[in-house]
């Protein structure tokens, strides 16, 4: 999914700054993001997303920096002043009252008609997929049910900001697919603008228009999912997504890498001779078949271990080049039938350079 | 001013100052509010006290020459050690026996718990000098047992030690259940693993387990038996102790310095016990796993039985006090007619309030029950959930937990000092039930807050989120939803308050007036005019009093909990 450059940010977070103490959580973050968009900030437990978001919120005001919401600044605007649906992990719903009032709580203070409540919070409840639990108690339902009351609350007022901090994290994993789907879908429907917080890298690549990545209170990436996963730009953002080898290597004077005995063809042009680097390449990208005389990038390696996934094997690759790094590689089923892929046989790889990152190794 | 502006220019970046919604303000209003309620009620007066206590009679400042006074005169330094032994062994003695009783009812699958549960609670329904009317009547001149004291009195250490176990019993058995309930059974279970011995396992586990709460039982059984006014006056006979002196000075001798300065000697030891207190509990509550499993005992014959026995003896002497009071109730004329009646109850003959004082003690309580709940909870509420504001909020944290270091005795002599002078503008409370009001508030004010913070701290604290960012005002969700969940725990308090302000003597004895005397003072008034079967009486009326609301409380609880909290039973 594209987005228009010419588009005017909905959301326009300035250099801001969140300190606690002594310790800064946020430093320096800046970020745009667009009506309707799906963004996800992900990150490691700690890094800070939570802070963004209660930032943009208004709950836990940041301590430096502006935050414009549709052409408003409400840097310093406490919560009730901004424009925001909020769902929580705990759900938090309000347990003495039904499911009917929970979803009402913030109609009723609109001064609209009791009818006109009443006929919004049961178009909301069809629109979760929830319809006929109105008069239930919210522990009379399951955690995937209570999630998407909480939801259907946030949207009550539609508001123009959707915020979620890991809405799905307290859900079993199989309600927690299922809702995976049907909050993208609602979202796409409704197209609210909608910043999710999550852990989980599987989710933000689901459902994230762009992931914002995130570590140690900066931002590493900002991306489409596909950006992200096939051209991460720092170490840090390969490694937290998906699974990346990093093989250690030195750059040559011609913008090619040796790594060990082989000479491996990649775009080296920020470094220069003699760096320390780490060749990155992901195991779906090892390739094993169709491998040509004149080939470059190919390795002859020796298979350490197998290991069975389901749709394909995972193998450790060492020895030639790689030496005694372990580097993992995925074959299909295919391909362990039509070659005799055993444990302990040697086997030529090719390691395509479009599909190669290279990251400086100084400080690793 | 001119370098204000120069920094800002060159800076980049303003700090972002947070804009205060109306909720904000309404809320921070609300706490300055009852917070300054809190430094009229409870820190001026104190103050004034202290001031006192460095004042000669014509109101000038003499420096510590008061307490150079005191500290010479031998009689009253004599007071000062007669508390402080006391005080020791009443702490030994009752952390002993609430232990092994606790341990019973936590620990064993000894039979009848719940009777041994009610039992103990007792003490806590009557005034404390109910004991010491009863060990008058057990072990007195004429007492039924006189002969098991072996020719000691009972008038003296001997009496104020069992009277003062008595009833400060149920205060440590309560921190000391907590304690035994929150130790994690999977340590049982790694020790049984291990094969460790059940002796070994007591005092490697069970012991260092409960160690913060019996410490904490320790310094409030300390501080309530040091600070104790009513069972020394009544069974105390010549045995001098701390707050008898400072009743002394203040009544008989009229000696209002002197009073301030045995105050001051009796807040010292009370507030280090509740400074080491604090930092104790502090250290129990990082204990708390959220993952604890809760230990369910297996039985154990022998082990049973013996408990089965030893706290049989425990219920049986409570059930003895409390059974002795009503009897010497009932008793027409102690010990030459035995025959029952209800003379003693016809207070309006005798000396000491009627009653009128037993009708002011349930109107004091009720005032005190509704309105302390009302404040205490909505200012926790406030503390609790307010956005921002910090420093007001940890300030507001501080002076609510301040009463607790203050023995009542001590409050109520600071109110005199504070109230009594015609300049203040509270000066028109004094002699009214509204001082006693006040000063039941402010002495039982801790313990309520701390139950209702507790239970506020277990509610989700993104429903106040929630709510702002649906824009409801916050009293809205205060009352459809804070108020609703946290109804068990607001009975609580407005219970706790009730019973407290009903049995409280020591707080209200220098604060009375004549339209206003209370039954707890009757009770006193009674016995030091040698009707003592009235003054038992009159004790007995304040404990069914106290049982009736407390079993009230519970049915009121358990309805309460049925209609408004449907949800919790699904
Ligand atoms: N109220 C607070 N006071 C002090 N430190 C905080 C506070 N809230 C968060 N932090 C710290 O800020 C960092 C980022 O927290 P958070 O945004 O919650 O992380 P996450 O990415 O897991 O959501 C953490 O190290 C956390 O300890
Ligand atoms: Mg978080």
């Amino acid at each position: 999914m594209s987005i228009d450059n010419a588009k005017k940010p909905y959301l326009k977070i300035k250099n801001l700054t969140k300190r606690f103490g002594k310790f800064t959580a946020l430093d320096n973050i800046s970020l745009d993001i667009f009506e309707s968009e799906f963004v996800c900030f992900l990150g490691p437990s700690g890094c800070g997303k939570t802070t963004l978001l209660r930032a943009i919120a208004g709950l836990d005001i940041q301590t430096l920096g502006s935050i414009e919401q549709n052409d408003t600044n409400i840097s310093g605007l406490p919560p009730a002043e901004r424009d925001f649906g909020i769902v929580f992990q705990s759900y938090a719903l309000f347990p003495n009252l039904t499911v009917n009032k929970n979803v009402g709580y913030g109609l009723e203070n609109r001064k609209i008609p009791r009818t006109q409540i009443k006929s919004r919070v049961e178009e909301l409840l069809e629109l979760v997929g929830l319809p006929e639990q109105g008069s239930k108690y919210p522990a009379q339902l399951s955690g995937g049910q209570q999630q998407r009351i909480a939801l259907a609350r946030a949207l009550a007022t539609s508001p123009g900001l959707l915020l979620l901090d890991e809405p799905l994290s307290a859900l079993d994993a199989r309600v927690r697919d299922r809702l995976r789907g049907e909050i993208k879908s609602l979202q796409r429907r409704l197209g609210v603008t909608t910043i999710m917080v999550t852990h989980d890298q599987e989710e933000a690549l689901t459902m994230a228009d762009r992931i914002v990545v995130m570590d140690h209170g900066l931002i590493e990436q900002v991306g489409s999912p596909e950006e992200i996963y096939s051209q991460p730009k720092t170490a840090f953002v390969a490694d937290f997504i998906g699974t990346m080898n990093f093989i250690p290597g030195i750059v040559t004077v011609n913008g090619a890498v040796t790594v060990g005995p082989a000479v491996i063809q990649c775009g080296t042009t920020t470094f220069k001779a003699g760096d320390k680097i780490f060749v990155a390449i992901r195991p779906e990208d090892i390739n094993a078949q169709d491998i040509a005389v004149d080939d470059n990038n190919v390795i002859e390696v020796e298979i350490r271990s197998l290991e069975f996934m389901g749709s394909f094997y995972r193998a450790t690759l060492g020895g030639g080049a790689f030496a005694n790094s372990d580097v993992y590689a995925d074959f299909s089923i295919n391909l362990m039938r039509r070659k005799s892929v055993e444990v302990g046989n040697k086997l030529p790889v090719r390691l395509p350079s479009n599909f190669i990152q290279v990251y400086t190794a100084n400080g690793a | 001013m001119s370098d204000a502006a120069l920094t800002s220019h060159i800076s980049p970046q303003p700090v972002v100052k947070p804009k205060l919604s109306r909720d904000d303000w309404i809320m921070r209003a609300c706490m300055v509010g009852i917070g300054s309620l809190l430094v009229i009620f409870i820190v001026l007066p104190l103050y004034t006290m202290l001031s006192k206590s460095v004042e000669n009679k014509a109101e000038e400042f003499i420096g510590l020459a008061n307490f150079n006074e005191y500290f010479s005169t031998p009689a009253l330094f004599q007071s000062a050690a007669n508390s402080l032994s006391i005080a020791l062994i009443s702490t030994f003695v009752v952390i002993s026996v609430a232990f092994v009783y606790g341990y019973a009812l936590t620990r064993t699958c000894m039979p009848y718990k719940w009777l041994f549960k009610i039992i103990a609670v007792i003490p806590l329904l009557t005034p404390s000098l109910l004991g010491g009317i009863s060990l008058v009547y057990w072990f007195g001149n004429q007492g039924v047992a006189k002969a098991l004291l072996l020719g000691e009195t009972i008038y003296g250490p001997i009496g104020i030690t069992i009277g003062s176990s008595y009833w400060v019993f149920p205060h440590a058995l309560m921190i000391i259940i907590t304690a035994l309930s929150i130790t994690d059974a999977r340590l049982y279970e790694a020790a049984d693993a291990l094969r460790t011995t059940k002796f070994r396992t007591f005092f490697t586990v069970t012991l260092p387990g409960c160690k913060y709460g019996l410490t904490s039982a320790a310094f409030v059984v300390f501080t309530l038996v040091f600070t104790d006014f009513g069972v020394p006056k009544v069974i105390g006979g010549n045995y001098n102790m701390l707050a008898t002196d400072v009743y002394k000075q203040v009544i008989g001798q009229q000696n209002f310095q002197m009073g301030a300065v045995v105050s001051v000697v009796l807040l010292v030891p009370a507030i280090l016990a509740f400074v080491v207190d604090q930092i104790v509990q502090k250290k129990q509550v990082a204990m708390l796993s959220a993952r604890a499993v809760p230990y369910a005992p297996k039985p154990s014959a022998g082990r049973d039985m013996s408990m089965l026995i030893f706290c049989s003896i425990v219920a049986l002497v409570i059930v003895g006090m409390l059974g002795m009071a009503q009897y010497a109730a009932l008793v027409k004329f102690w010990p030459y007619n035995l025959s029952l009646s209800f003379s003693n109850y016809d207070f309006d003959v005798m000396d000491g309030g009627g009653w009128e004082a037993f009708w002011n003690s349930l109107e004091m309580a009720t005032y005190t029950a509704i309105i302390g709940t009302v404040v205490i909870f909505y200012g926790s509420y406030l503390m609790e959930k307010g956005r921002g504001f910090d420093v007001g909020r940890k300030i507001f944290h501080m002076l609510a937990i301040l009463p607790l270091a203050v023995p009542g005795l001590v409050l109520g002599l600071a109110y005199i000092f504070f109230f009594n002078n015609p300049a203040n503008p509270f000066h028109f409370v004094y002699g009214t039930i509204g001082i006693l009001v006040l000063v039941s508030i402010s002495h039982f004010y801790t313990v309520s807050h701390l139950t209702a913070v507790t239970a506020l701290k277990q509610m989700d604290p993104e429903f106040e989120s929630v709510s702002a960012s649906l824009k409801a005002p916050f009293y809205k969700t205060f009352f459809r939803v804070t108020v609703p969940v946290c109804t068990p725990a607001i009975l609580d308090v407005s219970m706790y308050l009730f019973l407290n302000a009903m049995t409280t003597v020591s707080a209200v004895i220098f604060l009375y007036s004549s339209d206003t005397t209370l039954a707890s003072v009757a009770v006193m008034n009674m016995d030091d005019a040698g009707d003592i079967a009235p003054a038992a009486a009159m004790a007995m009326m304040i404990a069914y009093t106290c049982a009736g609301v407390r079993i009230m409380h519970s049915i009121l609880s358990r309805g309460l909990i049925k209609h408004t909290q449907a949800w919790r039973n699904h």
